[in-house]
């Protein structure tokens, strides 16, 4: 066959495949072909009032993917959301969609829908008129928008309230007609800025499961945003963390919380205790006064590098048996296990164990060489890591104050 | 505890309610008194009976009042969108320059517009050095209607740039999100949200238009009779004191029928 009509069969193919997969809310398609970028983002710089909101953002997000952007409050998550959502204009780079440049497409021609933070509905329309909204703008026929509708609402669990007014809907019930209102017109991106921050716990992790089934049940790609670690790494297929309006790292969560790049995301990320270290060569690497065996490679001999090491990886062990040795500061009982700050050589270390020790108690501690996880110096060396001045207090007041951007 | 915050919250309330009653409700009941009786203070149906002859007027009086509201309406409310649109520190400034001529007084207004529009005035002499003819202005009812939404366009546009500056933005990107152009999310979403502002808007364009006399007497040159003229000539004479608190009655209660409807309206709507 001509290299032509392979071309066209090929394309031809692909089309039937498209129609048969992309045109319905369907998982089926998964298995059979590599995802596709949906979303490109390139060298994406935005500025406001001479602040540098985001610098240089770079990433390629896959069709079908649940994509988590992750990062503290005021890291310019929502600015990025809102670029790829046609609310504001990159001042450089380009945002590419299905491969073509959308930055001057308006919002209203994008196939990209959202869930607004703080939900937006309309307050002058019943809970079917919102979710129907976007398809009375295409004027479909009323009895396709009944059938649309009332399926939308069974898929987000909300039955039987076609009629009642939004403004005197609960928080959850609320977030539910903004996502269906969101879905109905099949985008090919859902985009959600912190869509459980208003939600109680209890409520967010039942939310948590439900939009994770709703994603993989519709297809359709999801970015979300949260600040919330926990909730990035139990949704996502792919996390992607900010700091200070730039991409830090992007991973899968496993990758993420195993593999950090920096002292940033492996703080940010779960516990994590971050000390300086010299890499003596592959494998070998010294901090604390001690050399440990590790599993990290391909750093310049004598380099000084950052060391993290998990709470729940270190092992306590007598103190004669251990590789470094403390004195316990602090214990407190977490249900499942114990969260013991030690002290060693002035630095303080958190540790989970399932062991009871008493404080003021020597002890020794044993970490094995998986466990060790080294990484380049960066800018965030050196602020993170240490549980000096750690206390539960200090850690609800910081997250509390994440919480209202 | 309870009963001395209720006493406090009459005794602050007094100077208010002592108001209402020597301003609001003594006036009212006089008015309703000279409507039944005579000039000797009998009871009389009559001057309900006079009203009759005034049916034309109450009639141009209306008729001249919608259409002056309806173009405050279709003026004002686009002039509240765009400002809205702008800059808070945009916003402030073109809202004074809205309101600047109402620290104008009414009357001095009106004069100037006579100035203006008058056969020999400003706008004639500029037509006529362009030789471009005249145009007969003071004494038609478009002046009057001009005169009317001229004076008051402002009350038609801060009510509603009041309710549409403080629409919460996100319900507009919402509606961009959805798949509305520029033109739906005013349509869909904006119009609807402001019917609270629309509504104050048109009962406030609507009764000072209705019962002005200044305007029709000086640009309407007095060819015509808005049935505030009317009232006014009859109160300049003491034997037609009652006709002009009968037509004063009517008035009243035609403005808070008004009212009641478009209350009605945006309670239907809110819910
Ligand atoms: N419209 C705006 N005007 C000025 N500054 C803004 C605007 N939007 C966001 N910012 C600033 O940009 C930074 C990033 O904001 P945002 O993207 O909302 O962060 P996040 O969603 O991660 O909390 C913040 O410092 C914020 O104050
Ligand atoms: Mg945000």
């Amino acid at each position: 066959m001509s290299p032509l009509g392979k071309r066209f069969l090929q394309a031809v193919c692909l089309r039937a495949y498209r129609f048969l997969f992309f045109s319905k809310f369907s998982g089926k398609g998964e298995a059979l072909v590599e995802h596709k970028k949906i979303i490109e983002l390139q060298n994406i710089s935005k500025e406001f009032e001479d602040e540098q909101v985001l610098s240089s953002i770079n990433l390629d997000i896959y069709d079908k993917q649940f994509v988590t952007l992750l990062g503290p409050s005021g890291c310019g998550k929502t600015t990025t959301l809102r670029i790829v959502g046609g609310f504001e204009t990159p001042d450089q780079g380009d945002v590419l969609f299905e491969g073509k440049r959308i930055n001057d497409v308006p919002a209203h021609k994008r196939s990209i829908n959202t869930v607004f933070q703080k939900y937006a509905l309309f307050p002058h329309l019943n809970v079917f008129e919102n979710v129907a909204f976007s398809l009375r703008l295409q004027k479909l026929p009323n009895a396709e928008i009944i059938k649309r509708v009332k399926e939308m609402l069974e898929l987000v669990a909300l039955k039987g309230f076609e009629r009642k007014n939004v403004t005197k809907l609960s928080g959850g019930q609320q977030q539910r007609v903004a996502i269906a209102r969101a879905l109905i017109s099949h985008p090919r991106v859902l985009l959600l800025d912190e869509p459980l921050g208003a939600l109680d716990l209890k409520l967010r992790k039942d939310m948590q499961n439900e939009l994770k089934k709703i994603q993989k049940q519709t297809g359709i790609t999801f970015i979300y945003v949260t600040h919330d670690q926990e909730e990035a790494l139990s949704m996502s297929d792919v996390v992607v963390v900010m700091a200070e309006g730039k991409i830090q790292q992007i991973g899968t969560p496993t990758d993420i919380y195993n593999e950090p790049v920096n002292a940033f995301v492996a703080d940010f990320i779960g516990e994590s205790n971050i000390v300086d270290g010299i890499m003596n060569e592959d494998y070998k690497v010294t901090f604390s006064g001690h050399t440990f065996q590790c599993v990290d490679k391909g750093f310049a001999p004598g380099e000084a590098v950052d060391v993290v090491v998990r709470p729940e990886d270190v092992d306590v062990v007598n103190v004669a048996d251990g590789m470094l040795q403390g004195t316990v500061t602090s214990v407190t009982f977490k249900g499942v296990h114990y969260e013991i700050i030690v002290d060693i050589g002035g630095f303080k270390w958190m540790i989970q164990s399932t062991d009871f020790v008493d404080v003021n108690a020597n002890i020794g501690i044993f970490i094995e060489p998986d466990a060790i996880h080294i990484m380049k110096k960066s800018e965030f060396s050196g602020q993170y890591g240490d549980y000096s001045t750690f206390s539960d207090e200090i850690e609800e007041l910081g997250n509390s104050e994440t919480v209202g951007d | 505890m309870e009963k001395t915050r209720k006493n406090l919250g009459r005794l602050i309330a007094a100077p208010h309610i002592l108001w209402s009653v020597l301003f609001i409700l003594a006036p009212l009941i006089f008015v309703v008194y000279y409507t039944f009786t005579d000039a000797y203070g009998t009871f009389t149906w009559e001057n309900i009976f006079a009203l009759k002859e005034h049916a034309n007027t109450f009639l141009i009086s209306v008729s001249l009042s919608v259409i002056a509201t309806f173009i405050c309406f279709l003026v004002g409310y686009p002039l509240a969108y765009l400002i809205a649109g702008y800059k808070e520190k945009s916003q402030k400034i073109m809202i004074t320059l809205l309101m600047l001529p109402m620290w104008t007084n009414l009357l001095i207004r009106t004069y100037s517009m006579m100035a203006i529009m008058d056969d020999g005035g400003f706008l004639n002499s500029i037509l006529g050095a362009l030789n471009l003819g005249k145009v007969h202005l003071i004494g038609t009812k478009g002046a009057v209607i001009f005169g009317m939404v001229y004076d008051f366009l402002p009350y038609m546009v801060l009510p509603i740039y009041t309710i549409i500056s403080k629409l919460d933005k996100n319900l507009l990107e919402a509606a961009r999100d959805l798949g509305c152009n520029p033109f739906q999310v005013l349509w869909k979403v904006v119009l609807p949200l402001s019917s609270g502002g629309i509504i104050s808007g048109i009962t406030m364009v609507f009764v000072p238009s209705i019962s002005t006399f200044y305007i029709s007497q000086k640009l309407g040159g007095g060819t015509f009779e808005l049935i505030g003229d009317t009232i006014e000539r009859q109160f300049q004479n003491v034997s037609t004191y009652n006709v002009g608190a009968a037509i004063s009655l009517v008035m009243m209660i035609l403005v808070l029928v008004s009212l009641a409807v478009m209350n009605r309206f945006t309670k239907e709507e809110a819910s």
